[in-house]
């Protein structure tokens, strides 16, 4: 059961705890939502994130997503494994939001294990095709651009929802549930070398932000997986369709996150650009 | 310019019938409520053709007849379906020039492409996916890949029987089961494929061709039955597909338009570039999705650029699509004649400066002259829209960056070309251009084993290579 910030402290007579302010995670920084509202979770007040935060948010996934998608995977992969790493080291913290122990060592794993996926993917993704004439011809992924995330509500589907989008060298917009654990990863986030703007969480309710997001001309995807009501789910991939983003659709029952992910949550957010180019002397 | 003497292809190759059914359950049959629409041959206006308009009782049956097929045939043995597929890869073979005479007929493409491009790879296609049927385990999609169901079809005009290849044969390879709709202006050839595939001996229902326009589409990628849809088509008819499927659980992949910057740096070998300019955006008419259609140029070498291309297109022969010697032939309809004319005069009413050739167009049909238009911004109607005919907008470029970004400034992103000598040029340009297929000193190269298909809004998915499975596998 989740717990306010204001129990979690542990209690020292004689002196007041110092209570965390929960905010929203744009650009790397941690701005209140420009709405001014808050709403009231387990006891804290958290910020109620507003239609001008999530396109503020896409603006700083954007201006990250060409130098992030540029870096060397390896760099990548790199800085994935640093997510763990410091995960690892703030395990109280989520403990003491309530996350489960073995939800917890899943979660870091799951980075870990897209970490090594980073310098991966592109060799299992592409490669040469033999085509049918002098023509050196390759085919390899790359990531599609800016994408909006609806989260599901545990730590270890968060965590399963952004690492496949931004090992690749995407952006990520993401609408947590579970503000107080999505924003301690955040902050995991934030410590961690991951770019400003690459990672974008903002807290509140996905009914009144994602519909901005789905029809966001400067989104290439979005993620559905943490959309809990299908009507709403076929009116965000209907909006989606305008521009013809990328979308993954909700699972019917859910997705067991502490199954092997597999492939494709990365692949659906890869494009395959392949180049021709004649072979001659 | 020589002088040609004509050299056409004999029509009496193919024999067309007065009237043709849809093909359903691996027979012919006229539709339900007896609705027909005529085929016309685009440089002549002559009528080829009567053929059956499905309705929605038809799409019903022939969705039906996939249905029932779809059980059998997924469930033969992958070696056993790759042996039908290689049979209609042979039998395309052998009927090539027929099927390559009807393609120009209804379509007006000239017959030098129909029977050079469009047929060698029709059997291509069908080769390559044969390939498959029995390796899936392999192709990286899990252990235990298996068929979606029955899947909806639509294909356009420009490349009819090779777009119908592109989308049926990667379907059976895997196992599933198609309803193809062939564009009303351009039926014949699917029909044709329906008589391969009985020739074939394909088991009834495993291929059914429904004729009709954009109703008899709606209705097929609608229908409830339908596990997967694949369309090829215009940017605006994806986005109602990607509508009309929202919330039904179908999977959809989408290939649609294009804008396609060809970017020419100054130490490109002129000569080689004009060829591939020309190529990029007068082959096929200008008819398809990943056209050069607009040209960058290096501000240094424009002029020169430009008086060679002048000269180039000076020589391009249009007319007859069955002369063995035509360059371009007829624009596919007089619908579509309108929208190039149109745009074409937007091009100049907005202050671009427009150029062709001389040349004589025959009185009747659909024609349209090789055309560019110089002094294009990034803000023209003809830079912006696709215009697909044979219409080049030329704009410049003064430095490598300046050249992406505008190649980049579209919602398209299909394909792209770039012409250097410098390699390190040619990588890093490739790699930041966001299109599905790049040209680096060519254009307008097809194979089945090369993954095509979009970024952005020119769709979603692949189609060839072992990519192109994995619209087709659950």
């Amino acid at each position: 059961m989740p717990k306010s910030s204001s129990v979690k402290a542990p209690a020292e007579p004689g002196r007041l705890s110092v209570r965390k302010t929960y905010k929203l995670y744009i650009g790397g920084a941690f701005p209140r939502s420009e709405s001014g509202r808050t709403y009231l979770v387990d006891g804290d007040n958290v910020a109620l994130a507003s239609r001008k935060d999530a396109r503020d948010a896409v603006l700083a996934a954007r201006a990250a997503q060409p130098k992030w998608a540029g870096a060397t995977a390896y760099n990548r992969g790199q800085v994935l494994y640093r997510i763990a790493e410091m995960m690892e080291a703030r395990r109280a913290e989520f403990t003491a939001l309530g996350v489960r122990s073995s939800e917890l060592s899943a979660a870091v794993d799951r980075w870990v294990w897209y970490a090594g996926w980073s310098d991966k993917i592109a060799q299992v993704a592409g490669g040469a095709n033999p085509v049918a004439g002098p023509f050196f011809n390759i085919s390899a992924p790359e990531p599609t651009g800016v994408v909006a995330v609806v989260a599901p509500p545990s730590l270890l589907g968060l965590v399963s929802v952004i690492a496949p989008a931004i090992v690749t060298g995407n952006t990520v917009v993401v609408l947590a549930a579970g503000p107080q654990v999505a924003i301690t990863l955040a902050e995991v986030l934030a410590t961690s070398d991951v770019p400003g703007g690459v990672v974008n969480l903002l807290t509140g309710r996905y009914a009144e932000t994602a519909p901005w997001l789905a029809s966001h001309d400067d989104v290439n995807a979005i993620d559905l997986t943490g959309v809990d009501h299908p009507d709403v789910a076929i009116e965000l991939e209907r909006a989606a369709a305008g521009t013809l983003k990328r979308v993954i659709r909700p699972v019917t029952g859910g997705v067991d996150f502490t199954a092997d992910p597999g492939l494709r949550p990365m692949t659906a957010l890869l494009e395959t650009k392949t180049v021709w180019h004649p072979k001659g002397y | 310019m020589f002088e040609y003497a004509p050299a056409p292809e004999s029509r009496s190759v193919v024999d067309i019938a007065g009237s043709y059914g849809l093909f359903i359950d691996g027979a012919f049959d006229g539709g339900k409520d007896g609705n027909v629409f005529k085929t016309v041959n685009p440089a002549t206006e002559e009528v080829l053709a009567e053929v059956a308009a499905a309705g929605p009782e038809d799409v019903d049956r022939a969705v039906a007849a996939a249905r029932r097929a779809f059980g059998p045939w997924s469930a033969l043995p992958g070696a056993e379906r790759a042996k039908y597929l290689f049979r209609i890869a042979r039998i395309i073979q052998e009927r090539s020039r027929e099927l390559a005479v009807l393609e120009s007929l209804d379509n007006g493409k000239p017959i030098k492409e129909s029977r050079d491009v469009d047929l060698p790879l029709v059997a291509a296609h069908f080769f390559y996916y044969a390939g498959w049927a029995d390796k899936l385990a392999y192709a990286g999609f899990g252990p235990d890949p298996r068929p979606i169901g029955v899947t909806g079809q639509v294909i356009p005009w420009n490349f009819p029987l090779l777009m119908l290849a592109w989308k049926i044969a990667p379907a059976l390879a895997t196992g599933n089961t198609v309803v193809l709709k062939p564009a009303e202006t351009t039926p014949l050839s699917a029909l044709f494929f329906a008589d391969v595939c009985r020739q074939a001996e394909l088991p009834p229902g495993v291929v059914n061709i429904v004729t009709g326009a954009g109703d008899t589409g709606a209705y097929l990628v609608q229908h409830p039955d339908v596990n997967k849809v694949a369309f090829t088509g215009s940017t605006e008819v994806g986005r109602e597909i990607a509508r009309a499927v929202a919330g039904t659980g179908k999977r959809l992949t989408l290939e649609l338009g294009g804008k396609a910057a060809n970017i020419v740096f100054d130490d490109a070998p002129i000569d080689q570039a004009v060829e591939g300019i020309v190529n990029g955006i007068f082959f096929n008419q200008g008819h398809v999705c990943c056209a050069g259609s607009r040209l960058l140029v290096q501000e240094s070498v424009a002029d020169e650029l430009l008086a060679s291309l002048k000269r180039r297109m000076a020589t391009l022969r249009v007319g007859d699509p069955l002369d063995k010697n035509t360059d371009i032939g007829a624009i596919n309809s007089a619908a579509q004649l309108t929208r190039i004319t149109e745009l074409s005069e937007i091009g100049a009413s907005e202050g671009a400066e427009r150029w062709s050739p001389e040349c004589t167009l025959p009185d009747r049909g659909f024609w349209f002259a090789p055309t560019i238009f110089t002094g294009v911004t990034q803000a023209h109607r003809i830079a912006r829209e696709e215009i697909f005919g044979p219409v080049l907008s030329v704009l410049t470029f003064r430095t490598p960056e300046e050249a992406v970004a505008k190649a980049n400034n579209t919602p398209y992103g299909l394909s792209a070309g770039i012409w250097t000598e410098k390699g390190s040029r040619i990588l890093a340009v490739a790699d930041k251009l966001r299109a599905g297929v790049v040209w680096a000193n060519t254009f307008n190269k097809f194979d089945p084993a090369s993954p095509f298909g979009g970024y952005k809004e020119s769709g979603y998915g692949r189609e060839g290579g072992r990519h192109g499975l994995e619209a087709y596998l659950a």
